[in-house]
């Protein structure tokens, strides 16, 4: 593509079928502890 | 629904409902901005019709040529057709699902020790009491917690357990010993835990950093920046400062670590608005991961954040952003916590849409037993869940936060950034508003700006 760069390839909506193993961390547990940010969290399926 | 916005020379595209990132050209920046605002629910098919070409030509004709357009649209509609723009919302039907779902136990902050060392000016534990008394926690009732924790747990194997205060390590040896049980019971029970402690450093010695790297996950180390900031805010009781004490200290326990699983992390208020010097002098002293938070304080606090001050944290994220570019370019890059975002492989739709599991998922227990829906609600007694004897014996309150996600927030369901925030800290909703299903303004426009500079810096990294 000649106007586009894109940065992923994995899509939010392809976790939909396999998703919610519930395994991965809470988002509050690791730094914040006062906001809250769940973006950054790594899937625990692929680490 | 798509979010674009132009950050550091950037022409950025947000694909909000598949999460795909794009950066464009200045031309593709504009044909998509055009077709966005005719609010359609475009195919790759429909984006084909003549009209459409036609539409743009009217509208951009001006500035670029026919030929021009009819290409970026090419794209535009590829793009479309393979699901990474214009991408419908297919998770309302997920809702009662997230609503109804049996949630479990996984993970509790127990506050092991409701005093500290320190009389930090901005503590929304009120240097470590909670709105209540000085206590601390007793090896039988943290028994109980991660007993309550194990029979909550159902299937779930991974257990995160954080010595949360006040300041921890002033109740260190009933630390110690609940690990100990829990590295025994993790047998038993085929759980694994995972501790974690958040620490002011003050206690810190050889034998503790020893413990902590040998046990611990991940640690908290709690530190504001430079010295005047730090000891501004986080004094001792007899008002000296605290930083020359832990500065050594946590920069020996971060080595120790080889760098990684810590946090060094601080609060900006509006009294160093211009936190990013505090970032950066974090790195000067060599730490690798860190986090600098706003304050969350009322308005009426002479440090709290206002709406007036958001312009200048505006930029300096900004500035942020663009120094950690060229000093990830120059080899000495550090992490961020809040710019950090994982495009590729961050947590699945699920995860984004039931938020950061307060009240269902994480439980605060205080140093007596009782259970909160989290560490921001602890001493509030109308969120007082039940205790470590008898279990929650208040469920309504789980259903309410369980019920809770970005879709049934007015604020949240047109938000850009509603699956990195997943809906924000219910905590601050409720201190602002009165109640867990809204949202604190002021931490979503930060959220929002950081998310922005989070993707632009993918960007210029790519």
């Amino acid at each position: 593509m000649k106007h586009v760069k894109t940065l992923n390839t994995q899509t939010l909506n392809n976790t939909v079928k396999k998703g919610g193993c519930g395994e991965c961390q809470t988002s509050c547990q690791s730094a914040c502890k006062t906001s809250c940010t769940v973006g950054n969290q790594t899937c625990e399926q692929k680490k | 629904m798509i979010h674009q916005y132009k950050s550091n020379g950037y022409n950025i595209v947000l694909d909000v409902n598949s999460g795909a990132v794009h950066v464009v050209d200045g031309l593709c920046y504009d044909v998509i901005s055009c077709l966005n605002r005719q609010n359609r629910d475009y195919t790759a098919e429909t984006l084909k019709e003549p009209s459409v070409l036609e539409f743009l030509e009217q509208e951009l004709g001006g500035a670029y040529i026919v030929s021009e357009l009819k290409e970026a649209l090419e794209d535009v509609a590829e793009l479309t057709g393979a699901g990474k723009l214009f991408t419908p919302d297919c998770y309302a039907c997920l809702l009662d699902e997230v609503k109804e779902r049996k949630t479990v136990v996984k993970a509790l902050c127990l506050h092991i020790a409701h005093d500290c060392n320190l009389a930090c000016r901005y503590c929304f534990a009120e240097e470590g009491e909670y709105h209540g008394r000085r206590a601390l926690m007793s090896y039988e009732v943290g028994k109980k917690a991660l007993d309550f924790l194990i029979a909550n747990s159902g299937k779930r194997r991974n257990l995160e357990v954080d010595f949360f205060g006040g300041e921890p390590l002033l109740n260190w040896q009933v630390v110690k010993d609940l690990v100990a049980y829990g590295r025994e019971q993790e047998k038993v029970h085929d759980k694994h835990f995972r501790f974690t402690v958040t620490t002011n450093g003050v206690l810190l010695d050889d034998d503790i950093q020893e413990f902590i790297n040998r046990e611990m996950d991940n640690v908290v180390l709690s530190l504001d920046g430079r010295r005047k900031v730090n000891d501004r805010m986080r004094p001792f009781r007899n008002g000296s400062g605290s930083y020359d004490l832990i500065v050594p200290k946590f920069q020996k326990l971060a080595e120790s670590r080889g760098q990684e699983r810590y946090y060094v992390r601080g609060t900006f208020t509006r009294e160093n608005l211009d936190f990013s010097e505090d970032i950066l002098h974090f790195a000067e002293l060599g730490f690798k991961q860190m986090s600098i938070e706003p304050v969350v304080g009322d308005e009426t606090d002479p440090y709290a954040i206002r709406g007036e001050d958001l312009p200048a944290i505006m930029e300096e994220y900004d500035k942020l952003a663009k120094i950690m570019i060229e000093r990830e370019k120059s080899g000495k890059g550090f992490h961020f916590f809040h710019f950090m975002i994982d495009l590729e492989g961050g947590p699945c739709v699920a995860k984004r849409l039931s938020g950061c599991g307060s009240g269902t998922e994480y439980l605060a227990v205080t140093p007596w037993g009782d259970l909160y829906p989290c560490h921001q609600f602890v001493g509030q007694e109308q969120f007082l869940m039940g205790d470590v004897d008898d279990g929650i014996v208040r469920p309504e309150i789980a259903d309410e936060f369980r019920s809770c996600n970005v879709y049934t927030k007015e604020k949240c369901r047109n938000c850009f950034a509603k699956f990195y925030c997943s809906g924000g800290c219910m905590a601050n909703a409720y201190n602002f508003h009165g109640t867990i299903h809204d949202a604190y303004d002021i931490g979503c426009e930060m959220q929002r700006k950081r998310v922005e500079c989070a993707i632009m810096i993918k960007a210029a990294l790519s």
